[in-house]
């Protein structure tokens, strides 16, 4: 199935409550898909088309506050909007999730794939000082399993956690093994599991305020420093990425998403080339496997960060390995999508010589 | 002799239960208050005070969760409809009502509490309008009648200028979602009682399943209108009733 | 083994379903499969293509430069993808689309007259299973077999009763099919 028909049966299946959204191309199929399987009569699960992605996110809030498993899904233009519901969440601390199957910008852009909001993604992407949780699939069996992944850490944590994806592989059709059916929690569940949520204030418990607002500078910077400690937990505890022939490698490329699927077969026509080349792919682009990339490019001779966008998570690489050893960028733009073989050219040309 | 008279059965009016003590940020004079001591009474009679969870906005009322001992969700600007709908979608067994002003819910958030409205969400929505931005410090409103003047229309608002005020009330009652769309004051005892029966009527309905709800509260600001708080209520009978009429605007609740 | 296949032909010449059989030919068949459309506008006419690759092993890349086998079914298509194909791979066209016959002698090249072959069995529908009776006839990537399983796992049940036609189509595209 593709890549966004899987997001559809993945978020039924692992007990997701409601998903609420607005379509956008090109990622409609999964609202089109929820819509088609009809879960509210099976799971119970509430499927609604909102007005906007403004609207959608702040459904998202609603329910999210009110201790529910709940996921939106965009793509870059209407992520741009989430924007605000999303900064609110991270403020007020709560669990939703959200897709971005990413497509070329800026502004209305195009309908083909890039990774252009890497940055918008990984520093936060609304007002304030804060960070979602982002995990980036390259297959469309991860677009399955991600949804599960990605609801357990946002409520670990307390916090939004984003399914970064794009064109590729929302619009890709692989095989797929869907992941165990989980059932909706219960109401006693809930309670148990988010004392803090918005529900219904029983008589044994004070008020339950979802906000993310303080007057009081000093109460507001103890919040801050709580949500700093939090996001340090986050990046000591899950950080997640994959390697591939790096042990013998010279050169190192490091992609993520659908570029790191490019990246992989860059690597093996590299090899047929007899250069020496193997793939850093970062699972979670926030936390960056900052400290696991710097220890792995250890005695390596370079490190080409190819991705679809002009030059994003090569910030991330660069303060990563500091300076270490030579770190060049490869990326199409504006929604051509690159060939193995020009990442491969790209590396001769700029770091082998 | 004089301490006989403070006996239960002598009582005849005491604060709301769901109502906690803290002071209240609003100015005095301010309708605020008053409707949220009804939104108390309204959900305790209604014996819902654990399965309450308001929604309030950006605005004056942003603070509304410090006076009322029920769960809250505090919305960004304007999408305090679209965060009910999220929640009673999800609690269809909650009480789930939102409690917001004339910028919050006729501006930034006209399309969300217009779809919300036009959805039928079982959701009902407090209105305060008091033709102006009272947190902000006065500013024009979209409820801001011509002529007013604020501190970002200082000569008076003027449609070439500045265009024309919103009536979103009459608006919602030609949504096919809505079940009760009403207009009502808090400026003397019996509009308060009136008022307060149309926020049982619209939470009522709510639980019920017949749709949304709009109460519409013509309110005074006297400190944006630069008025003491007897003078704004006249000012508010002289110049808001006539072009915000009092009344039900469409009732299907059969209630 | 593994086959990059790309399949190119106007929009409603049923490209991207001929691309998904495929796919769902090889799933049946327990191989790796990868289906990446050029997705948008082409949908609704202009030029579509899909890249379809089957695998016995892990398929790295579904963006490719180069492939083993090109299905070209309009001028257009066969321009862009002939020199896009594998020295030694293999390059199938349909006639009617196609006015400039490629030229390149390094590579297999195959004619099938669908849109003829599909005019006169007065269904025009079956155009692309046509096609891929001579694409598995030339390289055999699936069976037969398998082709038939995904018919009837991807197909509706309500048109199920359409399988045997449609299977008519792939035997006369097999039998069509001529090396040039």
């Amino acid at each position: 199935m593709k890549g966004n028909e899987a997001i559809a049966h993945a978020a039924i299946r692992c007990g997701t409550d409601g998903y609420f959204g607005y379509p956008i191309t090109p990622q409609s199929e999964i609202i089109e898909t929820l819509a088609a399987l009809k879960p509210w009569e099976t799971t119970g699960m509430v499927v609604l088309q909102a007005e906007s992605e403004v609207a959608s996110i702040n459904m998202i809030y609603g329910g999210a506050g009110a201790g529910k498993r709940v996921l939106t899904s965009s793509s870059s233009p209407g992520v741009a909007l989430m924007q605000e519901g999303i900064s609110y969440m991270a403020g007020a601390e709560l669990p939703g999730v959200f897709v971005n199957v990413q497509r070329g910008g800026p502004g209305l852009g195009t309908i083909q794939p890039s990774q252009s909001d890497y940055f918008q993604a990984t520093r936060g992407g609304g007002n304030g000082d804060y960070n979602v949780i982002v995990l980036a699939p390259s297959s469309v069996q991860e677009m399955a399993d991600f949804v599960d992944l990605a609801f357990e850490l946002a409520f670990k944590y307390r916090n939004p956690a984003m399914i970064l994806s794009d064109g590729v592989i929302g619009q890709m059709m692989e095989k797929v093994v869907l992941p165990p059916i989980k059932p909706r929690r219960t109401e006693e569940e809930i309670r148990k599991e988010c004392p803090w949520a918005s529900i219904g204030r029983t008589p044994d418990r004070k008020p339950n305020i979802i906000t993310s607002l303080e007057l009081k500078p000093e109460v507001m910077e103890q919040r801050n420093l709580h949500l700093q400690e939090k996001y340090r937990q986050i990046r000591e505890n899950e950080v997640r990425f994959e390697t591939q022939q790096c042990d013998d490698a010279d050169y190192i490329i490091v992609s993520f998403g659908s570029a790191a699927r490019i990246g992989e077969k860059a690597v093996e026509l590299a090899r047929e080339d007899g250069l020496k080349a193997g793939l850093f792919r970062p699972v979670t682009l926030w936390p960056f496997p900052s400290r696991q990339l710097a220890e792995l490019c250890k005695g390596k001779k370079g490190v080409l960060v190819s991705e679809i966008n002009a030059g994003q998570m090569v910030q991330d690489v660069r303060l990563a390995v500091n300076g270490a050893l030579p770190v060049e960028h490869f990326g199409r733009l504006g929604g051509i999508v690159p060939d193995p073989e020009e990442i491969v050219a790209a590396l001769k040309e700029t770091l082998v010589k | 002799m004089a301490n006989n008279i403070i006996s239960p059965e002598n009582l005849v009016y005491k604060k709301p239960a769901l109502m906690n003590d803290t002071t209240m940020h609003y100015c005095p004079g301010c309708s605020h208050g008053v409707v949220h001591k009804l939104v108390a009474e309204v959900i305790e009679e209604m014996g819902m005070s654990d399965k309450a969870v308001g929604v309030c906005p950006v605005g004056c009322a942003v603070f509304a969760y410090r006076y009322l001992d029920i769960d809250w969700q505090e919305a960004p600007h304007g999408r305090a409809p679209a965060v009910a709908t999220g929640i009673k979608r999800l609690w269809p067994d909650r009480l789930v009502f939102t409690y917001q002003g004339d910028g919050d819910l006729a501006c930034i958030g006209t399309a969300e509490t217009i779809h919300a409205l036009n959805r039928g969400e079982n959701i009902p929505i407090i209105f305060i309008n008091n033709a102006i931005y009272g947190m902000t410090g006065g500013q024009m409103a979209p409820t801001t009648l011509i002529g007013q003047k604020t501190a970002t229309c200082p000569y008076g608002r003027d449609p070439e200028l500045h265009g024309y005020n919103l009536n979103i009330t009459e608006l919602a009652s030609h949504l096919k979602g809505t079940c009760f769309v009403t207009r009502q004051s808090v400026d003397s005892v019996a509009s308060i009682n009136k008022a307060k029966r149309a926020i049982r009527k619209a939470f009522e309905a709510s639980m019920q399943g017949k749709g949304s709800s709009l109460v519409e509260i013509v309110s005074t600001c006297n400190s944006g209108w630069k008025l003491t708080p007897v003078k704004a209520n006249e000012w508010m009978r002289e110049n808001m009733f006539p072009e915000y009429e009092k009344g039900d605007l469409k009732d299907t609740t059969g209630l | 083994m593994k086959k990059e296949i790309i399949i190119s032909g106007f929009g409603g010449q049923g490209v991207l379903s001929m691309g998904k059989i495929l796919a769902y030919s090889g799933l049946m068949e327990d191989k790796e499969i990868t289906w990446m459309p050029a997705y948008g506008p082409e949908q609704r006419g202009g030029t579509a293509n899909v890249t379809v690759i089957v695998s016995d092993e892990r398929i790295s890349s579904p963006i490719l430069s180069k492939y083993d086998v090109a299905i070209v079914l309009n001028q257009p298509s066969l321009d862009k993808f002939e020199p896009k194909v594998k020295p030694g791979g293999i390059l199938i066209y349909d006639g009617y689309g196609v006015f400039n016959p490629p030229t390149r002698k390094d590579i297999s090249v195959y004619r099938v007259d669908a849109m003829d072959k599909a005019a006169e069995m007065k269904n025009a529908k079956v155009f692309n299973m046509i096609v891929l009776g001579g694409l598995l006839k030339v390289c055999p990537v699936v069976s037969t077999d398998g082709l038939k399983k995904a018919l009837f796992k991807s197909l509706p049940e309500r048109h199920h009763n359409l399988i045997p036609l449609n299977m008519q189509a792939v035997e006369e595209g097999m039998k069509i099919i001529e090396q040039q």
